[in-house]
């Protein structure tokens, strides 16, 4: 087996460094935000993980269109690494809302357009997953599994806005608190400057991850191939 | 001798035309539907049952069946329809169909042509079975051409996706369980929109606020038709 690459190794402890880094500043440099208190503090890790989430997911499409283009394996990998670290941003993003929600909300869920469509592509990630397993032809598998992530990256946009319609066609529902009203609050200098490093810091994280993914997913194909080359 | 051989063997003398080669693709589908009847029927009881479970499900009074009406009309349709998708790839991957297909001198487009709108006049098919015994059952007239709009617009978005992710499913190992995993949350902007647009009409809403959810409907008829258009080739490619 190969060794890990320098620049990897790098990016791991950068990656330790900077997550250290950010989570004190969520805790001792961002302010305390005046009405939420302390639970707002979940907020700069919950967008930061919904971007990272959202780059997966987009980062699979490209692999997928580029897969189906050159057909090389090398796409397939980062376009599986891409959904597998999305999936678990995404969930985190999902939990820390929901932990948001509970207090300002008071709520744990509300159905509203956006937490629907994160839902929605958390889904369409594990179908993603199940789809795939049910292949053994890693051709095929990578195949449909290029054209699943098109297909869904498609359908997102349009469940978020056939919500929102809805949404507008029943004032009622949301009367004059809209969700957006609920829960905002001014940023502030610091604020700001916490939220963006956290982001900084989890696309880090992520693009450390996905580069472990796609490695193992090539040692996976090499061992295929071995496997292969035992049996004939 | 029948109309659909005769019409078998002329296509097989010449390099056929796009439509003509989809429509011999459509008559095999209702030739061999008309013989077993075993999709129709399927797809029909199911709907029926679904339909019998939600009057008791939801306890459908007066009050309630007039708000939950295009809600379990969508519901009977969309599972209804995974039957129908399901099967109709599965007979033509078992019995080798889809093999003889792919060996026909015609653009790959033409199959998924064939096989979605076969999939689609079955679904139309089990529609106008379900509408009047919805109607009966429950007194409420659901014959409203805006709601016969929508649920074409709804089934032509549904299939055209569908018969996609449904050649997909065919091929894997778990597909007796896959489709509808597959399906629903790529499916779930239409199911909204329709439901949406359904019950807009049957309450009499204006135009205005109908029209969202009806440019929802066209333009993901008309995105998917063409995606799966572009990518059907990638699916069946051996």
């Amino acid at each position: 087996m190969e060794a890990k690459p320098r620049k990897l190794r790098v990016l791991d402890g950068v990656s330790i460094v900077l997550l250290i880094i950010a989570t004190g500043m969520v805790f001792f440099y961002a302010p305390m935000e005046r009405e939420m208190g302390n639970v707002q503090r979940v907020f700069y890790f919950h967008v930061a993980a919904g971007w990272v989430g959202m780059i997966g997911f987009l980062s699979a499409v490209v692999a997928g269109i580029a897969y189906l283009r050159t057909g090389n394996r090398k796409w397939d990998i980062i376009g599986m690494a891409g959904i597998e670290v999305g999936l678990v941003f995404f969930l985190i993003n999902i939990v820390s809302g929901s932990i948001w929600a509970k207090p300002t909300w008071n709520t744990w869920w509300r159905w509203d357009p956006r937490l629907v469509t994160a839902t929605i592509m958390e889904l369409i990630y594990f179908a993603y997953l199940m789809l795939r397993q049910g292949i053994e032809d890693p051709d095929r598998r990578a195949r449909f599994g290029a054209i699943y992530a098109i297909l869904g990256s498609v359908s997102v946009p349009f469940t978020f806005l056939s919500i929102r319609i809805w949404r507008t066609i029943h004032p009622v529902v949301i009367g004059t608190n809209s969700p957006d009203a609920e829960g905002s609050f001014n940023m502030e200098t610091k604020m700001l400057q916490t939220l963006i490093f956290g982001v900084i810091t989890f696309s880090f994280i992520a693009s450390s991850l996905i580069w472990h993914r796609v490695r193992l997913g090539k040692l996976q194909d090499k061992i295929e191939g071995l496997r292969m080359k035992v049996m004939s | 001798m029948s109309n659909e051989i005769k019409a078998h063997v002329r296509v097989s003398n010449q390099r056929p035309t796009f439509w003509r080669a989809v429509s011999a693709i459509v008559r095999k589908d209702l030739a061999s539907e008309r013989r077993s009847r075993e999709l129709f029927s399927a797809m029909a009881m199911f709907a029926l049952l679904v339909i019998l479970i939600f009057n008791f499900a939801l306890e459908m009074d007066a009050g309630t069946r007039a708000s939950v009406t295009s809600g379990v009309l969508w519901v009977t349709f969309s599972f209804a329809g995974t039957l129908g998708l399901n099967r109709s790839m599965a007979v033509e991957k078992d019995r080798g169909c889809l093999d003889g297909l792919l060996l026909a001198p015609v653009d790959r487009s033409v199959i998924y042509f064939g096989k979605a709108i076969g999939n689609l006049l079955f679904m139309f098919v089990v529609e106008a079975f379900v509408l009047p015994i919805y109607t009966i059952f429950y007194n409420i007239n659901v014959f409203h051409p805006g709601l016969i709009l929508v649920i074409i617009l709804g089934s032509i978005g549904y299939v055209a996706l569908g018969t996609m992710l449904a050649a997909m499913v065919v091929q894997a190992r778990t597909r007796d369980i896959l489709l509808p995993i597959i399906l629903f949350p790529v499916m779930l902007p239409l199911i909204i929109a329709a439901v949406k647009a359904s019950s807009a009409f049957l309450q009499g809403l204006d135009m205005e606020f109908i029209w969202p959810s009806l440019n929802i409907l066209i333009s993901f008829d008309l995105i998917f038709i063409g995606l799966s258009y572009m990518l059907f080739d990638f699916v069946v490619e051996e």
